[in-house]
């Protein structure tokens, strides 16, 4: 395909994971089940945009995060990385190069720090681990390049200190920092501020932003809240029970939804300013099922306050409902 | 004039509430001087980020303070009396039975290895005396107020939702029909559909039990959809109080205004939030004067030197030195 604009590209990606049956199924002969966390979707990001994925918990959206940082193996499909396939490519060495172009940053900064460690160890760690630097002057150069660009200044002063004496803010800076170390050109970034004060929150999206401005860095903003996806992005997808339901720019996704899914989340997301134009449908019943038991033809259907026949039937595929604009409703046609 | 009207004696009133918590070697100021009353049936907000001192109001109201806590001054009334807040002992016919709190992780909150129904009718058991029989009963009516099938009440926690197991926690707070409630962050942990499925269940519960809340959160968003007035907090005290459409419409303290700025809110237009400079401060090396002034754009001399008193302002409070009489030397100050 002559896509060359695209850095990442899933082709049908599919995770399913086996659930492990019981003694009894066994012994009967029950075929154990599967857990369809992502479930065929079809994703492209340019370089230097930022493509926000949105879902609940148990849409399978960390799931895809976790796929293209090569930390989960998918079960069907393809994940092309500049073109290149990477589906299958496994291993510590071989992905080396691989996790010098991609870098997550995960959710909770009060994890995914090592206590034990301080500020510049932490940032050091992957440029050691992936040999991108040759001495200490160089490595002391990069951390501190990292800790300026993720708004830690004057980085001098965090080298020599522990996770425990930063605040909340600082340490996802630091998270932060080290995915910059290395200079990726992808960065996933799963939830990276819901654990934050909303004072703290913009400070980290206006580093995030700043990536991409200054370096062409591509970013997927994983979250669970439109309007912050909204805030930041170029394109949201909309993610339900581990399959695409709408994609489109920002803006029409936010004020020109066409899926009922992505109308009942902006419904539902509560807003200080009350708009005229709101809850124009009812608002949604019960939970996500389980991806244990996908229900059949629309996997929204059972929910949907809009579900007709067809729904319950086929699976709608995703149809271009605009420039760019695709959803995967039969209403939509 | 001798008989007050009972429907404006306020149910709760917070007078002049301080607490420290005693920490190795120092001692910490979690709130000072909070005040407020609360009607009955009324809800009110405590919104803050963390270490602004929202949740230990909101358990000093409670009478759930941790041992290392001591209120250094005021006190609580109910009712027009004082509560023993300090004293466990002497709290216990108060709580679950008048003031009830739900708490915001419920999947630590329940026991995992009781069924959902013998835990909601534990309360009813122990504070109500009801014979099992009763209890049972009482639980079930309890599960069909929150909206869940009564025949659901066999689960365990582990079986339900996240958003189910916060309707079992509700349905154990109204276990002894108090007239209080504090929401510890109730919502902070579901997704959004579940969060305006359970922000609508408080809603109606309040609006037929009469019962008065009390909403700690730290998302303003989510006070514009459940509450009537709204208390913001910074550094241990409350800066800002006033009805809903008041804060939200015009916000007075510069606190409040940058805080409703990062909100994102796409009915305004793009785009980038502003963020707000700095970090909250610590309670233990708390800034001299107003607790904001590091972070504030408007900060003047006074600021640095002052706290601000929080005075009545239009229908609500506010504690800033702009909105407070200003010496000649002040303005100067401000413009230089």
């Amino acid at each position: 395909m002559p896509d060359t604009g695209d850095i990442l590209r899933l082709e049908n990606l599919e995770v399913h994971f086996p659930i492990q049956g019981g003694l009894f199924d066994r012994v009967l002969g029950r075929p154990a089940g599967v857990v369809r966390a992502v479930d065929g979707i079809d994703l492209t990001i340019g370089h230097g945009e930022i493509v926000a994925l949105v879902g609940e918990s148990g849409s399978g959206k960390t799931t895809v995060g976790r796929v293209i940082t090569k930390l989960a193996q998918p079960t069907a499909g393809r994940l092309l990385f500049e073109g290149a396939d990477m589906t299958s490519v496994r291993g510590l060495s071989a992905l080396r190069p691989y996790r010098h172009h991609v870098q997550m940053i995960f959710q909770d900064a009060y994890q995914a720090l090592n206590s034990r460690h301080t500020v510049f160890d932490i940032v050091a760690e992957p440029l050691r681990s992936l040999r991108l630097v040759e001495n200490d002057a160089q490595l002391t150069e990069r951390v501190s390049e990292a800790l300026a660009a993720a708004g830690l200044n004057p980085p001098g002063d965090f080298f020599a200190r522990f996770p425990h004496e930063l605040s909340g803010g600082q340490r996802q800076r630091v998270v932060i920092a080290g995915a910059l170390a290395v200079r990726p050109e992808l960065i996933v970034a799963d939830e990276p501020v819901s654990m934050l004060d909303v004072s703290i929150r913009a400070q980290i999206l206006q580093v995030l932003v700043d990536l991409r401005d200054k370096h062409n860095m591509a970013l997927l903003f994983i979250t669970h809240d439109l309007p912050l996806a909204w805030l930041i992005a170029d394109r949201i997808a909309v993610l339900y029970l581990g399959k695409l339901v709408e994609i489109g720019s920002a803006d029409e996704i936010t004020f020109n939804p066409r899926h009922p899914y992505t109308v009942a989340l902006r419904d539902a997301t509560p807003q200080i300013h009350t708009d005229a134009d709101r809850s124009k449908l009812p608002a949604l019943q019960g939970e996500v099922p389980s991806a244990a038991r996908v229900p059949k033809g629309c996997r929204f259907h059972p929910r949907c306050p809009l579900a007709f026949d067809r729904c319950r039937q086929d699976e709608p595929p995703a149809i271009e409902v605009g420039p760019q604009h695709l959803s995967a409703c039969w209403l939509a046609n | 004039m001798t008989d007050f009207s009972k429907d404006n004696a306020p149910l709760l009133e917070v007078d002049r509430l301080s607490v420290d918590y005693s920490l190795k070697a120092v001692s910490a100021r979690a709130i000072e001087n909070v005040s407020f009353g609360l009607r009955a049936g009324e809800a009110v907000a405590l919104v803050g980020e963390s270490g602004s001192g929202k949740t230990t109001t909101a358990m000093a109201i409670a009478g759930l303070l941790s041992a290392n806590a001591l209120v250094s001054g005021g006190e609580v009334r109910y009712r027009g009396e004082r509560l023993p807040i300090d004293d466990d002992a002497a709290m216990r016919p108060h709580r679950w039975s008048e003031t009830s709190v739900v708490f915001q992780g419920a999947m630590n909150a329940l026991n995992p290895v009781h069924r959902i129904i013998k835990q909601i009718a534990e309360p009813c058991r122990l504070k109500l005396r009801m014979s099992r029989g009763e209890a049972t009963a009482r639980a079930r009516e309890l599960l069909e107020l929150v909206g869940i099938p009564a025949d659901r009440g066999t689960a365990y926690p582990h079986e339900l939702s996240g958003g189910m197991r916060q309707r079992v926690m509700i349905a154990m707070a109204l276990a002894c029909r108090p007239s209080i409630v504090i929401g510890d962050e109730p919502t902070t942990a579901l997704d959004v559909i579940t969060q305006a499925q359970i922000l609508k269940l408080l809603g109606d519960l309040r609006s037929r039990l009469n019962l008065a809340l009390i909403l700690i959160t730290h998302d303003l968003s989510v006070v514009a959809e459940a509450c009537d007035r709204v208390m913001i907090m910074y550094s241990g005290r409350i800066v800002e109080d006033g009805t809903v459409g008041e804060i939200f419409a015009k916000p007075k303290h510069p606190y409040t205004k940058l805080l409703i700025d990062s909100i994102p809110n796409p009915a305004k237009g793009k785009r980038m939030i502003r963020p707000i400079p700095g970090d909250p401060p610590n309670l233990v090396s708390r800034p001299s004067g107003c607790a904001f002034h590091p972070r504030c754009p408007s900060a003047m001399a006074v600021c640095t030197t002052e706290v601000p008193s929080l005075d009545p302002l239009g229908c609500g409070r506010v504690a800033c030195h702009l909105h407070q009489s200003l010496t000649q030397e002040d303005k100067i100050a401000a413009h230089a």
